[in-house]
């Protein structure tokens, strides 16, 4: 039954929209101008930061950079691809160990651990990706849940030992700073981190403004439209899968070099709650949340406990309840509601105007 | 009037998608509300149930139920049977038709019911143990108007109980519909795309577009228009 | 041959604990359609709560059936108070959210009760059932309590008008809402028989378990992951999950070398995903066909 178009919209007066339009053509540019300068005054703080705080401080905001890159992983699985993990923490103790094996025993350079537990974990995380493609949403938790109970068992395994150091794990040297730079080891360890940040970040954010990174998230959102469209989901999952691993075994690298220390009972199932707890805190899909992810996951904990000793779990559980209600989408969540808001309030509430 | 709506918006978050809309509805009577695709018909039939954010007035018997929560508005005598039917999929059909009457307590008058209900639609009472999900889609649209008879209504809300169904099987439904307010004086609200269908059953019909009624008259004159035979009836 | 068998028996009277966990589990998925990670700490209390009554004086059967009603009354008010307001949020952030609930029930209870860990009275008594040394009394009454348990469930969700309102209402809270189900009242509902049904298991492990604020952990998981293996969508089908938990814990711990306590938890998580490979819902779950 063929519906003259042309004739009924003759008939009709002008669509009303929803009252946006111009108003919020002119709040999007706002937007566009605001990022390259939040971007670029960040850089610079962080630049500076070392220099002028304690080296202990330094070291903590090492480590929130650290956990930043792990939740990141974590992002780009669960929040752009729809797979849900449990079991990132086995990435990071994969990501550690590598590097401490590398350094302990082949005494192979700090910066060369990374790129080899970025592939290490690539292809662990790819292999897991291929059986995980059979399972959802909740067996797939399971799945990766098994992943990470199992993970400080291989750590402590008999076997292993002399490789892994069994329970009592392996030491690493801190490394020095090169070229003889001004500055003291855990300010280079800082800088290091951050450079690996910055890099790591950037390759995320063009990832999922690419095509492949379009593809990622279709298939988070609809797998069988995917799937129709010619999306081949298969390949796109255990890839994402294989991707988010490097990301978080990376991570994982970092963090032992900069602990200095990996041990079996580090990398439990409760760093894979931390990392999740982080991901949402900081915002599902979104690559800055990470930051702000990395930076509960670190100091909270710590506030709970010098709150009250005693009720420092009740603490911790209250500080999330109350996150969760006033920003359920997380930070990330909230600040694009407040950008929305302030943008919104600042033009005339409209009812006329074209459809977009 | 038993129904009665005036200037109803509703909005799906920030959007709105109706604009005022207006309508009644006698005890008893038929109308039917046609329109394309898109253009807002479904959206009616949710405003009325509270099952999206509205602004403007609705009364059912004088009372204003604008705002109020859908479970209450049901327990007032409105079954809605919804679009893509809303089917219990996993349990029975005869559970199918229990949860129909979860809002009545009088066990002899449900049972009763449910007598009646396959008298209309043997098809389901071959199937009453079956699980729901495993109907064909006819059968579903039968047991979702059954289900909704279950409630005792005095007003029902189709929405396209056409779809997706074969010609022989709607015009058997309709026929259903047909007895159904003749004999126990239910009164219809359906939201067709089928306008033919549609205007040979209700008495008054509206058409919508884009959120608003553009036409309001008995279905007789609906059918007669000439830009309405060309846009909606295809000839 | 003979050792396989005994280990098989002993892995049931074990399994009796997991079984019921289990059915908690799946309980409150079927009532709310997601998993309460919780569940375990809501046992725990409620067992301390239980406790608490008899270091006042209660007898055992009053502060158990105290206990039981105190944690229905906690669960219906824990999901209108703490789920309710954030049910549109997106699923990761209630997960979210059951994590805080976990983490204030376990800090609470050892706050309130102390990490020392306590003796817990059994109704049944711990000699062995009917002479075979393997299983006691004490595991066999649970086993009896929760295939009795589950026989009520069943009865109640199949046989009774609110249990239907209930499954529809967690299948299709749209359609439920329009036949006329208080869709919210029928999840609280569900969330306090299943903190009720956490406490009768609470009081059930903690003879054997001992008591003290970590004593769920590993029966909570060794729970869901026999509920998982069962298929979260069938009741039976998860105390059979959780009885095999336990069978393969032992006979786990017993044939193949090398295994700690802890392994024997990575060994069975890793046979039921390759069960999972085989029924991607579990043994007796069903897979939901969803038309596009």
């Amino acid at each position: 039954m063929t519906v003259p178009t042309e004739e009924i919209a003759a008939k009709q007066p002008v669509a009303v929209a929803p009252p946006v339009g111009a108003a919020r053509r002119g709040a999007a540019l706002d937007v566009a101008l605001a990022r390259p300068v939040v971007i670029a005054a960040s850089l610079v703080i962080a630049l500076v930061i070392p220099l002028v705080v304690r080296s202990f401080i330094a070291f903590q905001l090492t480590q929130v950079m650290v956990y930043a890159l792990a939740i990141l992983g974590l992002n780009l699985l669960t929040g752009y691809n729809g797979q849900f993990s449990l079991g990132h923490s086995a990435f990071y103790g994969i990501g550690a160990y590598t590097a401490a094996i590398m350094m302990h025993r082949w005494d192979i350079t700090y910066f060369w651990t990374l790129p080899s537990a970025g592939l290490v974990c690539f292809a662990v995380g790819f292999l897991f990706g291929l059986p995980a493609l059979r399972l959802q949403g909740l067996y797939l938790a399971l799945a990766t849940f098994a992943l990470a109970v199992a993970m400080p068992q291989i750590l402590k395994f008999g076997p292993l030992e002399h490789w892994t150091g069994g329970v009592q794990g392996l030491v690493i040297d801190k490394p020095d700073p090169p070229f003889g730079l001004p500055i003291d080891a855990d300010q280079w360890l800082y800088y290091f981190t951050l450079a690996v940040l910055v890099l790591m970040f950037a390759g995320a954010t063009s990832l999922v403004n690419s095509r492949s990174g379009r593809a990622i998230k279709a298939i988070r959102d609809n797998p069988i439209a995917a799937a129709a469209m010619g999306i081949n989901t298969a390949l796109y999952k255990t890839l994402t899968f294989g991707v988010s691993a490097l990301y978080t075994g990376v991570a994982g690298a970092l963090g032992a070099i900069v602990v200095q220390f990996v041990a079996p009972d580090s990398f439990s199932f409760f760093l894979s709650v931390s990392f999740l707890v982080g991901l949402v805190i900081g915002g599902v899909g979104s690559i800055p949340g990470c930051l702000v992810g990395g930076l509960f996951v670190l100091y909270v904990p710590n506030i709970a406990e010098s709150v009250s000793t005693g009720l420092a779990g009740v603490v911790y559980g209250v500080i999330l309840l109350i996150i969760i209600f006033v920003m359920p989408d997380g930070a990330a969540g909230f600040a694009r509601l407040a950008a929305a808001r302030l943008a919104g309030a600042k033009q005339p509430h409209t009812t006329e105007g074209r459809l977009p | 009037m038993m129904l009665e709506v005036a200037g109803l918006e509703a909005f799906y978050g920030e959007q709105q998608a109706l604009f005022g809309v207006g309508f009644e509805l006698d005890e008893g009577g038929v109308r039917t509300l046609l329109g394309a695709n898109g253009a807002g018909k479904t959206t009616v039939l949710r405003a009325l149930c509270g099952m999206v954010r509205t602004a403007g007035e609705v009364r059912f018997d004088g009372k204003a139920i604008a705002g109020w929560a859908t479970e209450d508005i049901v327990r007032l005598g409105i079954a809605h049977v919804p679009e893509g039917r809303g089917t219990f999929l996993r349990v029975t059909v005869e559970e199918n038709l229990q949860l129909g009457a979860m809002t009545r307590r009088d066990r002899a008058g449900i049972a009763a019911d449910i007598d009646r209900v396959y008298e209309h639609f043997p098809r389901l009472r071959e199937r009453r143990d079956q699980q729901a999900g495993t109907l064909s889609g006819g059968e579903q649209q039968m047991l979702a108007v059954g289900r909704a008879l279950m409630l005792r209504p005095r007003l029902m809300l189709l929405d396209e109980p056409s779809f997706g169904l074969a010609p022989l099987v709607v015009a058997e439904l309709f026929e259903i519909l047909r007895q159904i307010n003749r004999e126990m004086g239910v009164a219809m609200l359906v939201v067709e795309q089928n306008a033919a269908l549609a205007l040979d059953l209700a008495d008054h019909a509206y058409l919508l577009e884009t959120g608003r009624i553009v036409m309001d008259a008995p279905a007789a004159v609906v059918g007669a228009d000439e830009s309405v035979r060309r846009a909606y009836l295809g000839y | 041959m003979e050792l396989l068998l005994q280990q098989v028996m002993a892995g049931l009277a074990t399994g009796g604990i997991y079984a019921l966990m289990a059915l908690a589990v799946v309980m409150i998925y079927q009532a709310i359609d997601h998993l309460n990670f919780a569940q375990g700490e809501m046992a725990m209390f409620s067992t301390f709560i239980a406790w608490q009554l008899m270091q006042w004086g209660q007898p055992y059967w009053a502060a158990f059936a105290i206990a039981v009603v105190l944690s229905f009354v906690g669960g219906v008010v824990i999901e209108r108070v703490l789920f309710r307001p954030i049910h549109n949020a997106p699923i990761l952030s209630s997960i979210v959210a059951f994590i805080a609930l976990f983490s204030i029930l376990n800090s609470g209870a050892g706050y309130l009760f102390d990490y020392t860990i306590k003796e817990f009275p059994t109704p049944f008594g711990s000699k062995p059932f009917l002479g075979i040394t393997l299983i006691s009394t004490h595991q066999a009454g649970m086993i009896g309590v929760t295939l009795g348990m589950l026989a009520l469930l069943y009865l109640f969700f199949r046989g009774t008008r609110l249990g239907l309102a209930m499954r529809a209402a967690a299948a299709n809270p749209e359609s439920a809402r329009l036949v006329g189900i208080r869709v919210g009242w029928m999840t609280a509902l569900g969330w306090g028989m299943a903190a009720a049904i956490g406490a009768v298991a609470g009081v059930l492990i903690a003879p054997v378990v001992f008591l003290e604020p970590n004593m769920m952990l590993g029966v909570l998981l060794y729970g869901f992951a026999g509920a998982v293996l069962g298929g979260l969508t069938s009741p039976g089908g998860a105390v059979f999950g959780g009885f095999a938990m336990g069978v393969i814990e032992n006979l786990a711990g017993t044939f193949i070398p090398y295994v700690g306590r802890e392994l024997k938890l990575t060994i069975a998580l890793v046979l039921i995903v390759a069960v999972l490979m085989v029924r991607p819902s579990g043994i007796f779950g069903r897979r939901l066909v969803v038309r596009v």
